[in-house]
Order: C-alpha cells, then structure tokens, then sequence
C-alpha cells in the first residue's frame, strides 16, 4: 500500500481525483452547515440541477467546453432559478418547496432538451457527466512523482479543476470566518439579528451566493450528486455530534475529507480487494460514504435527539 | 408541416400501436401523478416525492443483478419496476425515521436520501457494466426516460399500471380531499390521516415506478409537483385543485408524449415536463386571481385611481397638477382640456371629491364608533362605507360648522 502511494502513478493518475474530490467536498460542506441550521438543505440540490441548462447554454454560445464561460452560465441560471422561484412563491403564495419544484425540473427539463438538439454529447458534455462528474478522467500527466508538487513547471498542470476548487474553498472559508458572527446570529435568532441591526437579508443572498459559488464550481469537476450529498450529509451527521457551531463545522469538513478519500479509495481500489480489476463511480461511492457516516450519527451520535426528548 | 401533421398524427393516435400506447400510458401517469400530487402539494410533502423517485435507481440496478443471478433476462420490466418500488418504499421510510427520531428537519432528511441513494445506484451501474450481461443493459434509460425502442409488452405495462394508478387516485379522493382540507375534521369522522397519507405515499410511490420508463427517475417529481402548482393559481378550493391538477398532468403526459413521439431527439422525460411547465407558465401569468397579468393590472388600476383623485383634490383647491401621468389620466376622462383647464364634468368630478374628502375628515371626528379611520385609504367613496343616515348626519355637520365645536 504505502509503496503504491509512493509511486509515480499514483500521484498522476490518483492524486489528482483525490484532490478535487476533496476541495470540492469541503467546499460544499462548508456552508451547507449553515444551510441545514436554516432549512434550506434542498437549495443544493436545486442549484445543481439548474446548473445544467445554464452549463449548456454557454457551450452553444462560445463552442467551447472551457470552464470560465461554463461556470458563468451555470451562476446567470442559478440567479435566474433564485427569481423565478421567488416570484412564483410570493405571487402564488406557493409554499417554497413546491416553488423550488417546479423551477428546477423545468429548468432541468430545458437543459436536458438542448444538449439533445445541440451537438455538445460530441465533446464530452452529456447528462451523465452532469450527474456524476469525471472524477476519473482528471489526470495530472506531468507529473513524475510526490516530488512534482514542488515543481511549479509540473504544477501548473495539475487539472485546472483543483486550483480552481483550491480558490473557492480558500475564498468560501475566509468569508466563513469574516462573517462568522453575522452567520451564527442570522441563522439562529433571525428576528433579534435584524433588531440589532444586521442586515439579515443580504447575509441570506450571501450565503446563498457562496452556495451557488462552490455548487458550480465543484458540479464540474465532481458532478451533482456529490454537490448534493456534501451540502447535506456531512452537516447533518456533524449536527447529530455537538451542539455547538464551531465543532459543527469542523466535525463536518472531517466527515467531507473521509467521505473524499474513503470514497474515492473504494470505488478504485475496493473492487481489487475482490480480485477484479475494474473501479466503480468515485462520485457515488463518495456520496455512499458519506451517508455511511449519517447513518451512524443517525444511529449513535451524541446529540442525535431533539432537544427535551427522552432518550426511548 | 410534416412535424405538424405527425404531431397531429401521435395525437389522433395514428403513429402506430406502440407509440399510441405509449401516449395513452402517459396520459394515464399524468392524470394519476396529477391527482397525487395535489394532495402532496396540500400536505406540504411535494419533494418527499423526489427523495423517493432517488430512491428508485439502486433498486432498478439490484432488480438487474439479481435476476441476471438467477439466470433471466435483467431487463425484464416488471421485475426492475418491483425492485425500485422497494427500495423507493425504503427511501420514504427511512425519511421517516430520520426526522423522527433524530433531530434533523425533513428537508435534511430528504437530501441525505435522496442524494446517497442516487450515489447507491450510480456505483451499482457502474457494477453492473463489470458483469458479463450488463454491458448492454441500457438502465441509463430510466434517468431521463426513454420511450425509443420499447417493446409492446413494456407499453402495454405501463398504460395498466398508469391506468391502475389513475384508478386509485379516483377511488381515494375523498379520504384525500378531507385529509387535505382539515386533518382534525377528518380524524374525527373517522379517516385515518396517518392511513391516508400512507395511501397518498403509496399513490405516489406507483406513479414514481410507473413513470421511470416514461419520464425518468430524475425528473418524474415534476409530474407530481408542477400540476398542482399551476392549479393552484386558478382556484382556492381543495376539490377543484384536485380536479385540474388531474387534468393538467394528464394533459401534460399525453401532448408530451405525442410530441417526443415525432422525432428520435426529443427525449420524452424532458418534454412531459415542459409540456407540464408550458401549462404553469400559462397559469402563471394569465391567471385572473394570482397572475402576473392580473398583479400587474390592479396596480395601474390603483396607482390610476390615486392619481385621479389626488389630481381631482388639488384641482378643487385651485392649484396646479404637474405630474404627466396625473395630467394624462384627468385629460382621458375628460375633466381637463389640453391647455390644463377644468372642463364641466372637470369641475363636477373635482367638486365631488372634495366633498367627498370632507366628509370623510368629518366622519372620522363624528362616528369613531363606526371604524370610520380605519376605513379611510383616500380612495373608497364615502358612500360605499357609510350608509345614507350617516352621511346625512356628517352633511348637517358640514352645513353648520360652527355647531360641531
């Protein structure tokens, strides 16, 4: 084992999957702590549906897969998502889920369309792909050994997906800590948050922003249903362990970089364990592990119960 | 022209056996996904719906390893369609459990499954092309749906189960009905609302396995979802929410179908879903209570009024009206030449709303019993408010000032 992970190999072929698996699964789990605490697990997973039209549209106007163009495309849906859902939640005072519902399948629906009448399945961009990713076709090819991570010439290509990732998480996490205060209070104590003054609305778009952010830019790489699985499973098992926020969060990046790492171990090397030499999908087995964790916070963490209910 | 006259062809059910049964099965799902779905929508529970039609794909991926185990044919309908009721059936329990024995809200519960279950089924795809059969085994398909390419057996399962579905949802609308409208009521005439819901999931649960095949495990919640939204802007009563959302989805699931039917590339999941989509964004906007439309022209309506008589006030008092649209408005009817003069009926109108302004000032001194103030919005003419013993009192008020001090 450790003389596989010292092999070159392992760091051109594995490493870099490991890597964008594991910003992109911090990245998400960061602020779905917050999003849990308020309710809105589920804007995750419309976001990353949402994306799609939005990926879509921008290869038909620019011809071309790069990532810039795509992950504007998918943030001017996802701003376009946001208005619709809430037009049609205060003009039809239709309760939020059912709002969010019909928003994000239709608009699923449409992007599903246009890359069946487009030509983009030719150039690697198919529903597939937006499901669950390519975790395994990232692949860094100069790279000769652990030796490479010190060598900027052989750094600079790495997968653009994990500087990319690396900025978002770097950027997600110092607007955590800025607004640290600002978060907790907004979430926990809405109403005395706005009597003190803090603009409560605006930090709601931020964080639903930050959301969009890392959903995007993580939805490339690793596909939805590792967005939708990290917004919600390491948050929710780190909330099943502690009461408070602080450890929350940080029981909930452990739980992403086990879910990361462990996932990805399985799915590419568990099927050899077996003596068969095939992998199976990293993204899923990532969401898998994930909810292997839930599962046993569900089934054993400290503070699983409401609070003033009686343990049965 | 040729699209139209195939379309007019899918829709007449002239495109060919399959292809009308496959129209008609989704017309059936779509009345059923309709009615189910209303009352989904009135229990608040529209994407419990999503984490069981997750919930589907690890149980189609098993129902394909286990009956290729045995020796048969892994993409033998029936038996997917009972593995991924099971494992749909599992989702929604362990929902359940979920938020009730931890602390976790239910829309925490329903990411959790609904996103692991997927990643379930992705590894179990992902398994499946490892073994010997399963190179070939198209379960992508129920993704998205796909009707290209179905045999006549899988048709005709799909049209009896999209029928047996419809079939259950009239048969439990009014347990539904009542659950949906007074939970309490109904318990108390003896409709179990725990055995309701349970029937509604169960409802609910049939449409998801019956509509993979049709629209795909992705997107069918927007076949339970999008329906009764979009009725829901037409009425206000449970009944005929019910009843249009029906309509609707079973609109939406035969149009649908006939149209993907004309062409290879037009993916039939997507399509129901815009077909669903097109009829909300039609209620959405045109709809007289709560349409955009509707929104929009009661406030120039009322920014109309306001202006009017604020125009007509100054007017009274002698001074100018510069605002465009206040000027606008007073010279459409007819109360201000072009110049800005008043004209007769100017006059008339302009003196009306003063008294009119008057006598409201008053009646807020002389009747506060009768809630007058927080009658005023400076726009109701008193006479709507008031009734003519009233007005008759303030007007001797009027009359003799110097009596009321």
């Amino acid at each position: 084992m450790i003389e596989e992970i010292l092999s070159p190999e392992f760091v051109m072929i594995s490493l870099p999957p490991m890597l964008v698996g594991l910003l992109a699964c911090l990245a998400c789990a960061l602020p779905g702590n917050f999003l849990l605490l308020r309710r809105q697990a589920l804007i995750g997973d419309a976001i990353s549906h949402v994306a799609l039209p939005g990926i879509v549209l921008a290869f038909l106007l620019t011809g071309t897969v790069a990532a810039w163009p795509m992950l504007l495309g998918a943030g001017a849906a996802a701003l376009v998502a946001v208005a619709l859902i809430e037009a049609v939640r205060r003009l039809g005072r239709i309760e939020s889920g059912a709002a969010m519902g019909v928003v994000f399948t239709a608009l699923f629906a449409a992007g599903v369309l246009l890359l069946e009448r487009s030509d983009a399945s030719s150039v690697h961009l198919d529903v597939q792909h937006a499901l669950y990713g390519n975790l395994e076709s990232l692949i860094w090819f100069d790279a000769m050994g652990w030796g490479s991570l010190l060598d900027p010439a052989a750094l600079a290509t790495l997968p653009e997906a994990a500087p990319r990732l690396a900025v978002v998480l770097v950027a997600i996490a110092l607007l955590t800590r800025l607004f640290w205060k600002e978060l907790a209070l907004t979430t926990f104590d809405p109403a005395h948050a706005s009597a003190i003054g803090l603009p409560t609305g605006l930090i709601g778009a931020g964080l639903a922003a930050a959301t969009a952010v890392a959903a995007v830019a993580a939805f490339d790489a690793v596909g939805s249903i590792i967005v939708i699985a990290m917004f919600v499973c390491p948050p929710a098992a780190a909330r099943l362990m502690t009461d408070r926020l602080g450890r929350q969060v940080a029981w909930s990046l452990v739980f992403a970089a086990i879910s990361a790492i462990g996932g990805y171990v399985l799915a590419g090397y568990g099927p050899g364990w077996f003596g068969r030499p095939d992998a199976v999908s990293a993204a899923g087995m990532i969401a898998v592990v994930a909810g292997a964790i839930l599962a046993a916070a569900c089934l054993a963490g400290p503070r699983r119960r409401r609070a003033g209910a009686t343990a049965a | 022209m040729e699209a139209l006259a195939a379309l007019v062809a899918a829709l007449t059910l002239q495109a060919g056996w399959n292809a009308s049964l496959v129209a008609l099965g989704a017309g059936m799902l779509g009345l059923a996904a309709g009615g189910a779905g209303a009352f989904l929508f009135l229990r608040k529970r529209a994407l419990v719906s999503d984490a069981a039609s997750h919930a589907t794909l690890p149980g189609v991926a098993a129902a394909f390893l286990v009956m290729v185990a045995f020796g048969g044919d892994g993409r033998f309908l029936p038996g997917l369609m009972l593995g991924s009721a099971i494992s749909a059936g599992l989702g929604l329990a362990l929902v359940a459990w979920i938020t009730r024995a931890t602390r976790l809200a239910e829309d925490a519960a329903i990411g959790a499954v609904l996103s692991v279950s997927f990643g379930l089924g992705i590894v179990l795809l992902t398994v499946i092309q490892i073994v010997p059969a399963g190179k070939a085994a198209g379960l992508e398909g129920f993704l998205l749906g796909s009707t290209a390419g179905m045999l006549q057996s899988e048709a005709v399962t799909i049209a009896v189960a999209g029928a047996i579905a419809a079939a259950l949802v009239f048969a439990l609308r009014r347990p539904m009905t009542l659950v949906a409208f007074d939970p309490e009521h109904a318990e108390a005439t003896g409709v179990g609302v725990w055995r309701t819901d349970l029937a509604m999931m169960g409802v609910a649960l049939l449409v998801t396995v019956v509509g993979l095949k049709i629209v795909g495990l992705v997107l069918i919640v927007a076949l339970l979802i999008i329906p009764p939204v979009a009725a829901r802007f037409w009425t206000d009563r449970v009944s005929t929410l019910a009843l249009l959302a029906t309509a609707f989805g079973g609109v939406a699931g035969y149009v649908g179908a006939a149209i993907s039917s004309i062409e290879a590339r037009l993916p039939t999941g997507p399509i129901i879903v815009l077909a669903a989509f097109a009829i909300f964004a039609v209620s959405f906007l045109v709809s007289p209570r709560r349409g955009v439309l509707a929104a929009l022209l009661r406030r120039r309506r009322l920014e109309a009024r306001v202006h009017l008589r604020q125009g007509l006030l100054a007017l009274a008092r002698g001074e100018a009206v510069y605002d465009r649209l206040t000027l606008r408005l007073l010279l459409a009817r007819g109360w201000i030449r072009r110049d800005g003069a008043m004209t007769e009926a100017g006059r008339a109108a302009a003196a009306a709303a003063a008294l009119d302004e008057a006598r409201w000032s008053l009646a807020r001194r002389l009747l506060p019993e009768a809630g007058v103030a927080e009658r005023y919005d400076g726009l109701t003419p008193i006479g709507e408010s008031l009734t003519p013993d009233q007005i008759a009192r303030i007007d001797r008020g009027l009359a003799r000032p110097e009596a009321l001090a």
